[in-house]
């Protein structure tokens, strides 16, 4: 009966909210329950390991615990609560990098502790190496998605020069751990070379793939408890980090196929940059000319169609615009117009952001279609409305063996009635290549911010 | 050589649960809707804010006079509770917008 009151129990449980948490992440039914159930787990296992520690301890350590346990909660809380849901990738690579900057000051701290015991040095070491590349690579992922560093930056031959940097960085830890040095200055040109190497392995990558950046080094981190875990022999944070890492690593890998692309493609491919500034002037490959349209002929159009889709994308969310599209719908609705939204897996800033963003203003989420569920409709459908999307309707996809995004899956829009395309210029989207669905006889272009241009027609509407 | 098989017979529980863990966390993730990808990456995001129970017992080992130990010490509890708390409160934010309307 004891048992139940001892520190193991207490672990068993809480790593067992943590794979019942995970797993019910994974259905929108019982996705915030599940979230709440590993949030308890987490709470039980930290009160237990305060409370149920065998050993002495001084008084002004336990305050020093509580008070940063504290302080964390409230700035924690305070920023999650407060911040934009438009915000919300940038705030989940800064926490991120928290934990792994955490995982990084354990081992800097126990490093002479274990002097003489290889194996714990190599697990302290490797958990200071993947802690800090952890930390500074998701405040760099934090600058790129916030702005701050809104273009990739590219040392000469950087590939090569970051594969050195931790190719170094590795036997240096090997040269520590064969030597079973003690050096301080050792540890400290460890960890100030693996926090370099981080920034130096993120800063090339370019803004949009940060969400697969930022879902590699979550799994980073999630290693890096784990092996405070091995460290410690302690179970919670073992289960707890190895879970997150192996699941982190197949997010990313989702991701990446949602993108149609690869992991390698993403940290080594400067995609399609070089041609993004070459492309920008010539459109010589496309014949045809596009069709500039106003928000009342659009207004009309919708105001006489039947079945209408919504595409949003990414400049919606740059925009603010999920409020506006909401009303918009709303009032197409009313007219008695059926509206769905077409939510590529990518749309956003974020796989799944889209969605995120869309349910903030109360779209039912029936109205959510996925890709493959509503790409059947759109012959079916009179009008649809791409709104700051780009490369995820661009026909080339399927009939260009020669663009890089051939054979990406996509949201086949052609295959409607009308297409009004939303843009706030002819500026090619992410992938830097021109979009023949713009050319189109079909397709009209309604230019300007996706927040004025739907704005307009919402005026237009109530007007007719 | 030998260090290393007496570790992994040292060990063998960890090993178990290390392997066992690592596909219990691909079986999961398997098939979730791309939808939920965001808040599943920020729920796994506030899981691994456990390593906080490593700066807990960090700071409860700690030499109650190595002040650079504790100052540390002291920072990895905080960074790792910002981990947490902020983790699991952002899910929830983004997760309440998915309940239905009726």
């Amino acid at each position: 009966m004891e048992y139940i009151f001892s520190l193991e129990f207490i672990y068993l449980i809480a790593s067992i909210t943590y794979i019942l948490g995970l797993k019910m992440l994974g259905h929108p039914e019982s996705a915030r329950k599940g979230n709440l159930i590993a949030a308890a787990g987490m709470i039980l296992a930290i009160l237990g390991t305060i409370f149920l520690y065998q050993g002495e301890v001084a008084m002004h350590i336990y305050i020093l615990i509580g008070v940063a346990i504290l302080i964390g909660t409230i700035i924690g809380w305070a920023v999650a609560k407060k911040v934009a849901m438009t915000k919300m990738p940038e705030l989940v690579s800064l926490f991120n990098g928290m934990g792994g900057a955490s995982a990084a000051l354990i081992g800097l701290i126990e490093f002479h502790h274990y002097i003489g015991n290889t194996i714990s040095i190599v697990t302290i070491l490797a958990g200071i190496i993947i802690g800090s590349i952890s930390f500074s690579g998701s405040m760099i992922a934090w600058a790129k998605l916030n702005g701050t560093l809104n273009k990739p930056i590219r040392l000469p031959k950087y590939n090569i020069l970051n594969n050195v940097i931790f190719l170094v960085l590795v036997a240096f830890a090997t040269f520590m751990a064969y030597t079973g040095s003690d050096s301080q200055l050792y540890l400290y040109i460890l960890f100030f070379g693996a926090l370099a190497y981080g920034i130096l392995f993120v800063l090339p990558i370019g803004g949009a793939d940060m969400p697969v950046v930022i879902s590699l080094l979550n799994s980073f981190t999630g290693l890096a408890a784990a092996l405070g875990g091995f460290l410690y022999g302690n179970m919670v944070m073992l289960t707890g980090g190895i879970l997150v890492g192996s699941a982190g690593t197949i997010l990313t890998f989702a991701m990446c196929d949602a993108m149609n692309r690869s992991l390698f493609n993403v940290i080594f491919g400067g995609f399609g940059d070089t041609d993004a500034t070459a492309s920008e002037g010539g459109s010589s490959t496309i014949k045809g000319s596009i069709k500039k349209t106003t928000a009342s002929d659009v207004a009309i159009l919708m105001n006489y169609s039947q079945r209408i889709i919504i595409v949003p994308g990414y400049g919606l969310a740059v925009a603010q615009a999920q409020h506006a599209i909401h009303e918009l719908e709303q009032l197409l609705i009313n007219k008695g117009i059926e509206v769905k939204y077409a939510i590529h897996p990518v749309a956003g800033r974020m796989p799944g952001h889209m969605n995120v963003l869309l349910a903030e203003t109360n779209v039912d989420y029936d109205k959510l279609a996925e890709m493959d569920d509503v790409n059947p409709e759109f012959q079916n459908t009179d009008v649809v409305f791409v709104v700051g999307a780009n490369d995820v309707v661009n026909p080339a996809a399927h009939n260009d063996p020669s663009s890089p995004i051939y054979g990406m899956p996509i949201l086949d829009v052609e295959n409607a009635k009308q297409i009004i395309v939303n843009k706030r210029s002819m500026k090619p989207g992410y992938a830097g290549i021109e979009n023949e669905l713009f050319y189109n006889q079909k397709t009209s272009m309604l230019f300007g911010d996706a927040k004025s241009a739907i704005q307009a027609l919402i005026s237009e509407l109530k007007g007719m | 050589m030998t260090e290393l098989i007496d570790f992994i017979s040292n060990n063998l529980q960890m090993i178990y649960i290390v392997i066992l863990m690592i596909f219990v966390g691909v079986e999961i993730i398997g098939h979730v809707p791309a939808v939920l990808h965001t808040p599943l990456m920020s729920g796994a995001n506030a899981i691994h804010g456990v390593v906080i129970i490593g700066a807990i017992l960090v700071m409860l080992g700690a030499d109650p006079d190595n002040i650079l130990a504790q100052s540390l010490g002291f920072v990895a509890v905080l960074l790792g509770t910002l981990n947490v708390v902020g983790g699991f409160v952002v899910t929830d934010r983004m997760l309440e917008m998915f309940k239905k309307k009726k």
